[in-house]
């Protein structure tokens, strides 16, 4: 839908230039993830992922090595001048305009440093490979020396993640659908009540119900297992995909069923065979929307599938990382953008659904 | 009509039929429920299962149920029909949102093992017990801060990218960051403010201050209670993008004629914006704000992932969390969810009415 709007061209330029900056601002906390993540573990900790583009830095142009037996309580001769330790540890200036710092302290090694232009561009899938895997690994660090460490085996996360996800959206759609249908065209006692009641459930905050169900849940031993956390998100997902498809259900004409009826066909089969097929671009994008919202969840899974390993899907693996590995920043970005792909995949490929079904699903609880 | 087809249905059939067909879903559900809940099967092989049950199996349910209906007579079916279609879902929905917000109303008013009453004695708790002041506060912000700043850049940002040649590109940045997750987010933005002690900071913000002659900082955990902003923050970059599409979309539906008159008459376009525009899309606007704050009430990821809820940045849902599962006061947390849910009974109304005045029910 295009429209002619008739408008001063130059404040155009101002428009333009101040909403860039916007999204530049908006862009660069996910760029900055993405290129961390790429980046070795000794590098994110040393400098910031800023410096992957050019810029203008002290540069090693030449190392001097001094007499092993040099003692440093002493001031240090270098090329006819004197420096104490301190400045040396801290870089200092030469009469010529290099820079002079230690790069070896214990070995007696000075770097002979002049600015100029570099680019940190020393990128790795070492990162990936120690998050997706529960192998253990090389870690070269900061110093030099090799550490390992054992991978954080996202890749089971992942699954897991996906093992939630797509029963957690076919079975409420499918039980959302079959109620939006009744309540849309069927006539029965408590209808309008009933709908009411769906309705007042879709912004009721979830932590309302988490306690008595997850009682029951403990009794029926459906805490910590895939079956529990599916029945969870249906039930919590049931009000806004009822309400979604309805809205979309009582719109269709009413001749469509009545000549369905003519032809003897059933309710049942009025249900499967013609609303839903022509339902399918809602259901396409309440889906969407039930999906990542499965995806993305943490509450839920934090409530419902509890600590084991086996189960846990990437949110929780990520804020459990977080906490007990706050600066390996190596692990974190890397595993953040693992979970980030399948939405960031879903935004890109089937963004018309995503922000219709995003609309419509925005008031859930 | 009915009679000659109904006659041939023998009555001792059907009821044969109305018991079995339910005791047998009933029996086969139950078998593969506990199959699945108690077995050891790789992961992929259960997520297939899982998923074939999941949809095959809810399937089945209703075409098996439905095909006993169908051996009714007319009247009966077209009485009992609509139940099958509604039934599960009311089920589940009573089962897991609406007799659960009723227990949980009367264990506010029970001790922290529900075994007793105690009136309002949680209630006075969580309004005058330091952490849940706290909690009750922080909430406050978010709403009064992130609500308000997401409202008015969605509106800048939508009138700007109107106005814009990029349009359809800047919608799409500002929105990306509502597809990924608060956890997600809150790594982003963790690493944004991370702070180390020394000269290189790797931590973008903290760089920044630094190449202005200033001071690193621990953003999230020094000056409190304002290092709650920097949460807030998070939010306002995951939901502005949220409240940018809709505003965007009820921009483009202001008549472009009205506005022509306007210009004619030599109104400016400030004057415009403020005197027709915001006016013609007031519905859409609150609407819209009343979303955003129910969401922002409920936040609970940032904060779990961003500090746990140290530093004074505890809000009502994380300290429902750590009532409810660390504690174990059941009292004190379910009193916790009632208040957002109090909280949110002007928008539950607000809904109810809107849905009236479109007459859908």
């Amino acid at each position: 839908m295009k429209r002619k709007r008739s408008r001063r061209t130059g404040s155009k330029a101002l428009v333009n230039t101040v909403l860039t900056i916007i999204c530049l601002i908006w862009l660069i906390p996910t760029l900055g993830l993405f290129v961390s993540s790429f980046r070795p573990a000794s590098e994110i900790l040393g400098s910031g992922w800023w410096t992957v583009a050019p810029h203008r830095e002290n540069v090693t142009k030449d190392q001097i090595q001094l007499p092993k037996d040099t003692d440093l309580r002493q001031p240090v001769q270098v090329e006819g001048q004197t420096y104490t330790d301190e400045q040396l540890r801290s870089g200092v200036k030469a009469p010529d305009g290099s820079t002079l710092v230690w790069e070896n302290r214990r070995a007696r090694l000075l770097n002979v440093q002049e600015p100029g232009w570099v680019a940190n561009t020393n990128f790795t899938l070492d990162n990936y490979e120690g998050v997706l895997t529960g192998k253990t690994y090389k870690l070269k660090q900061a110093d030099g020396s090799e550490r390992t460490e054992k991978g954080s085996n996202m890749s089971r996360a992942f699954l897991n993640t996906i093992v939630v996800s797509i029963p957690a959206t076919v079975i409420p759609i499918l039980i959302a659908s079959f109620a939006a249908y009744a309540f849309a065209w069927l006539k029965f006692p408590l209808r309008k009540t009933l709908f009411v009641v769906v309705i007042m459930l879709l912004v009721v905050p979830l932590q309302v119900a988490l306690i008595p169900v997850s009682n029951d849940f403990a009794s029926l031993g459906l805490n910590g297992n895939f079956l529990g956390i599916w029945i969870a998100h249906a039930g919590f997902g049931l009000p806004l995909a009822t309400y979604f498809m309805y809205s979309y259900i009582s719109q269709l004409p009413k001749d469509l069923f009545e000549s369905a009826y003519m032809d003897g066909a059933t309710n049942f089969t009025i249900f499967t065979r013609l609303i839903l097929p022509l339902a399918v671009p809602s259901i396409a994008s309440i889906s969407i929307f039930q999906f990542l919202w499965v995806w993305n969840d943490y509450l839920v899974s934090l409530i419902f599938l509890g600590g084991q390993e086996e189960v846990q899907v990437l949110s929780m693996r990520i804020a459990n990382m977080v906490g007990s590995r706050g600066d390996a920043w190596h692990l974190l970005t890397a595993a953040a953008f693992v979970s980030m792909l399948m939405p960031l995949a879903v935004f890109f490929g089937l963004q018309r659904y995503f922000v219709r079904g995003l609309l419509g699903g925005s008031v859930k609880g | 009509m009915p009679t000659d087809t109904a006659v041939k249905r023998s009555v001792p059939k059907i009821a044969l039929w109305s018991v079995l067909v339910p005791l047998l879903n009933v029996i086969v559900h139950s078998a593969i429920f506990i199959f699945l809940r108690d077995s050891e099967l790789n992961p992929v092989v259960y997520a297939i299962l899982a998923i074939l049950w999941g949809v095959a199996g809810v399937y089945t349910i209703y075409w098996s149920l439905n095909w006993v209906i169908e051996q009714y007579s007319d009247t009966w079916k077209r009485r009992i029909q609509p139940f099958l279609f509604i039934g599960p879902a009311i089920g589940l929905l009573g089962w897991l949102l609406l007799i659960p917000t009723i227990r949980t109303l009367i264990m506010s008013f029970q001790d922290e093992t529900s075994s007793k009453f105690v009136g309002f004695a949680n209630y006075a708790a969580v309004f005058t017990n330091r952490l849940l002041v706290t909690a009750l506060r922080n909430n406050l912000l978010w709403v009064v801060f992130g609500a308000t700043a997401c409202i008015l850049l969605g509106l800048l940002i939508a009138v700007l990218a109107d106005r814009s040649s990029f349009e359809k590109l800047a919608k799409a940045i500002i929105f990306m960051p509502m597809a990924i997750s608060f956890v997600a987010a809150g790594v982003i933005w963790k690493f944004i403010y991370y702070y180390q002690p020394g000269d290189e900071q790797i931590g973008l913000l903290n760089a920044i201050v630094v190449w202005f002659g200033g001071e690193p900082q621990a953003w999230t955990s020094s000056y409190q209670p304002w290092n709650n902003l920097f949460l807030i923050l998070i939010l306002i970059w995951m939901q502005t993008g949220f409240a940018m599409v809709i505003l965007s979309a009820a921009l483009k539906g202001v008549p472009e004629d009205i506005l022509e008159a306007a210009r004619m008459d030599g109104a400016g376009e400030f004057r415009i914006f403020f005197r027709i525009i915001i006016p013609y899309i007031s519905t859409t606007l609150l609407s819209v704000t009343t979303t955003v704050i129910v969401f922002t009430l409920k936040i609970f990821d940032v904060v779990m992932v961003m500090t746990g809820g140290q530093y004074d940045t505890e809000v009502v849902a994380t300290q429902f969390y750590r009532q409810f599962f660390m504690y174990q006061n059941f009292g004190y947390g379910s009193t916790l969810a009632i208040v957002l849910l109090i909280a949110v009974i002007p928008v539950i109304v607000f809904n109810l009415r809107q849905i009236r005045k479109q007459g859908e029910i």
